[in-house]
């Protein structure tokens, strides 16, 4: 029960702010520019076993043969591939003297989410005395995971120390040939984190990135992958809500996950890259490939997203229900602001017996943005008494941005239903005039509906997380009033 | 505390209050009377600040400030409260979230420290006492799916909450049974000190046997017409308006 709100009321904002930073490896570049060559220097450079180096060349060659969608409602100038360099391992940040070096707008935002002065250096790069004491959580948490045969590393580690597991799970519900992006991300690839759960295992911690050494800086081709054998549970976290600024602009991750029989996994993101100035200048592009397949019967996979930050997002997380009985979610609060461009949504495929699917997305648009939803509900012919049911709402403020909605269904089965819903408001006079008699400002009149707007999705969102994202929301919207 | 001088306000070129005075002293409760469509809720909309209508001439004078100049929500800071005729319905966002940053807000603005997680609840807690409010309609979304009677007590919550130094309540009793208008006004009633006022805006002269107001007025046309004490709304409760339009036409 408003479980999110009490957090605030319990004052959380004093905790500690998920985030971590450690890097000391040395700078290594090998130039710009993409060829095969440059995908056997970084295969070679990570060691990697001779099937990998070929699963990298084969989606290299793939990639060439394609090109790059333009179906989504995005306008992007073309990216020249040959002015990017594709590996670089992690750099150690430039040590700034004091926090008087740093963006003030940054500050500004670091403030905003109550993140300590300790914290705010940290994220900054500014050299710190006493450093956050991530490294014995840190140890106590692998600790845990052990006991329980969990394994949590990053996926070049895995590669080494797990092969099999690797080899058997990467690209089998994301196939290099999937995307244009997913492609380019198989050939290229730099990081990423590997996560498999035993059978029967509940995760009893919520796996994050920030737990896992390096994972600070995984670069722009980050890969993920989560396998939950029978019966087991994990609810995984990706990203922060601090600012994350990058040199590069292109990202193009993918994330993959398998579900056994009866295993749950839970996958939660907040998405704050770079957006850009407040005149579209810079800003990241985000093209993400993120699928589940829900390999066993009772199976279940969850998306939750909560995107405000990047110029242009594009991305579907999705699910392949396969197993009888199983079950997809996707929910999702995309927000766009100034002149950010989405397009996101969810695919679900039901494919066994009685299958469930559910997507609940909320667009909130200000400013010149544009945010679109795209979602395909796709029910093959042996999909008997499979469901559906979506809700996309979007909430504009002011008259000069955009909401769309491409919902596609397609069904080959009688006994199916689908249900889609489709609201778009927007904030009401009569709503801020309610809000500003009490005494609110209109930016903190606008952070309360439009939290209260996405609060099915938030709800979803693991408790802190929540918190933060509220708070995001919030700041998101900044200067959309008018 | 509060004065009004020859306020004229139109909306969309119309002019809807024209030529209104209307004095308010600490301490005192005023109560507005007058048929359907003679500007009450236009005063009060004016008073809160709501920027729909336009005020073309007048003055309006609160604690030695022009009002007029404050924003909607730095009027509201000030102690100005405005219990809605039609109260809006805010979905997802809890009434407990709502007072708490509401009150943040205001503390913040007059310099005080914010209060603790606790000490919030408690004060809460004793407010929904006063205005004996189901404990379940806090953790509802604001106006949500409340019953008619539900949202105006619901008003008089947040009035206590916000302690404001001016009150003005724009129909509050519509709609309410006996008993919540014994409730209501018991907490208006409650609330009243030597250092705020209220303006009751209502239809009823049943309210004042509850909330006995120090002045009726009478306002007809966008303008204050008639000027009593309690026993003006009994007579126009017997009477109806009729008798002071032709009053008012008689002196023409
Ligand atoms: N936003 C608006 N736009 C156009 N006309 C308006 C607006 N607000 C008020 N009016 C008009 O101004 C006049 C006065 O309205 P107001 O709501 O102040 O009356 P009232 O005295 O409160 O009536 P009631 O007793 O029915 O509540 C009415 O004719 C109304 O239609
Ligand atoms: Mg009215």
């Amino acid at each position: 029960m408003a479980k999110s709100e009490d957090i605030i009321i319990d004052e959380v904002t004093s905790s500690d702010y998920k985030y971590g930073f450690t890097t000391d490896i040395e700078s290594e570049d090998i130039g710009k520019g993409l060829s095969e060559d440059v995908v056997r220097i970084i295969s070679a450079k990570k060691n990697e076993p001779e099937w990998l180096l070929e699963f990298r060349l084969k989606a290299y060659r793939k990639w060439l043969t394609m090109e790059q969608p333009d179906w989504a409602h995005l306008k992007i100038s073309p990216i020249d591939f040959q002015e990017i360099i594709f590996y670089s391992a992690p750099k150690k940040k430039k040590e700034l003297e004091s926090l008087d070096e740093v963006d003030p707008e940054l500050l500004d935002t670091f403030n905003k989410l109550g993140i300590s002065l300790e914290e705010q250096k940290v994220l900054s790069g500014v050299a710190v005395d006493a450093v956050i004491d991530s490294v014995s959580v840190k140890t106590t948490f692998t600790d845990v995971l052990e006991k329980k045969g969990i394994i949590f590393m990053s996926f070049s580690e895995a590669v080494q120390k797990y092969p099999d597991l690797i080899k058997k799970y990467m690209g089998s519900v994301v196939p290099p040939s999937d995307n244009y992006f997913a492609a380019l991300n198989s050939a290229v690839f730099s990081d990423g984190s590997f996560c498999y759960i035993p059978k029967g295992v509940r995760s009893p911690v919520e796996l994050s990135t920030y737990f896992r050494i390096n994972a600070a800086n995984t670069g722009q081709f980050e890969r993920t992958l989560i396998v939950a054998d029978e019966g087991a549970y994990v609810s995984y976290l990706e990203g922060c809500t601090a600012p994350q600024r990058d040199e590069n602009q292109l990202h193009a991750a993918i994330v993959e996950i398998v579900t056994h029989d009866n295993a749950e996994v839970k996958y939660s993101t907040v998405q704050n890259w770079y957006p850009g100035d407040k005149n579209g200048v810079g800003g990241i592009f985000n093209f993400v490939t993120k699928r589940g397949l829900c390999k066993g019967h009772h199976s279940k996979i969850s998306w939750t997203q909560v995107e405000t930050g990047s110029a242009v997002t594009w991305k579907y997380p999705s699910c392949i229900l396969k197993g009888d009985h199983s079950v997809g979610e996707f929910y999702s609060v995309a927000v766009t602001n100034n002149y950010q461009q989405a397009d996101t949504g969810s695919k679900m495929i039901h494919i066994g017996k009685n299958t469930k699917s559910t997507i609940i997305s909320k667009g909130i648009s200000a400013g010149k943005s544009h945010n679109s939803y795209r979602g395909l509900v796709k029910v093959s012919a042996n999909a008997d008494n499979s469901r559906n049911f979506s809700q996309c709402d979007s909430l504009l403020l002011g008259s000069e941005c955009g909401a769309h909605t491409f919902p596609y269904i397609d069904t080959a089965n009688e006994t199916t239903v689908v249900e889609h819903e489709a609201t778009t408001s927007k904030i009401s006079d009569e709503q801020l005039f309610y809000c500003q008699q009490r005494g609110l400002s209109p930016e903190k009149s606008i952070g309360l509906i439009v939290n209260g707007y996405a609060k099915e999705v938030l709800n979803q969102l693991p408790m802190e997380f929540a918190a933060e994202a509220q708070k995001l929301l919030a700041i998101s919207l900044e200067n959309s009033v008018g | 505390m509060l004065e009004i001088k020859n306020l004229h306000v139109s909306v969309e070129g119309k002019e809807i209050l024209s030529g209104l005075y209307l004095t308010v002293n600490a301490g005192e409760v005023h109560a507005i009377m007058g048929p359907n469509g003679t500007g009450k809720s236009t005063l009060a909309a004016v008073i809160a600040g709501n920027e729909a209508y336009d005020v073309t001439e007048g003055e309006i004078i609160y604690k030695g400030k022009n009002l007029l100049e404050l924003s909607i929500e730095d009027r509201a800071r000030e102690g100005v409260f405005l219990g809605f005729q039609y109260p809006v319905e805010i979905p997802g966002v809890s009434m407990t979230n709502f007072m708490r940053t509401a009150i943040d807000e205001i503390r913040e603005y007059r310099g005080q420290e914010p209060l603790s997680a606790g000490a919030f609840l408690k004060y809460m807690k004793e407010k929904k006492e006063l205005v004996e409010m189901h404990a379940k309609l806090n953790n509802r979304s604001v106006n949500q799916g409340f019953s008619g009677g539900e949202k105006k007590k619901n008003e008089i919550f947040q009035m206590a909450m916000l302690e404001p130094t001016l009150s003005f309540l724009d129909e509050t009793d519509s709609g309410l049974d006996i008993d919540a208008l014994r409730i209501v006004a018991k907490g208006v009633t409650a609330l009243k000190s030597p250092d705020n006022a209220t303006v009751v805006i209502t239809h009823y002269q049943r309210l004042l046997d509850y909330i006995v107001p120090d002045f009726v007025h009478v306002m007809y046309d966008g303008k204050i017409v008639k000027t009593g004490d309690r026993s003006l709304a009994l007579e126009l409760e017997e009477n109806g308006y009729d008798w002071i339009k032709k009053e008012l036409e008689a002196k023409k």
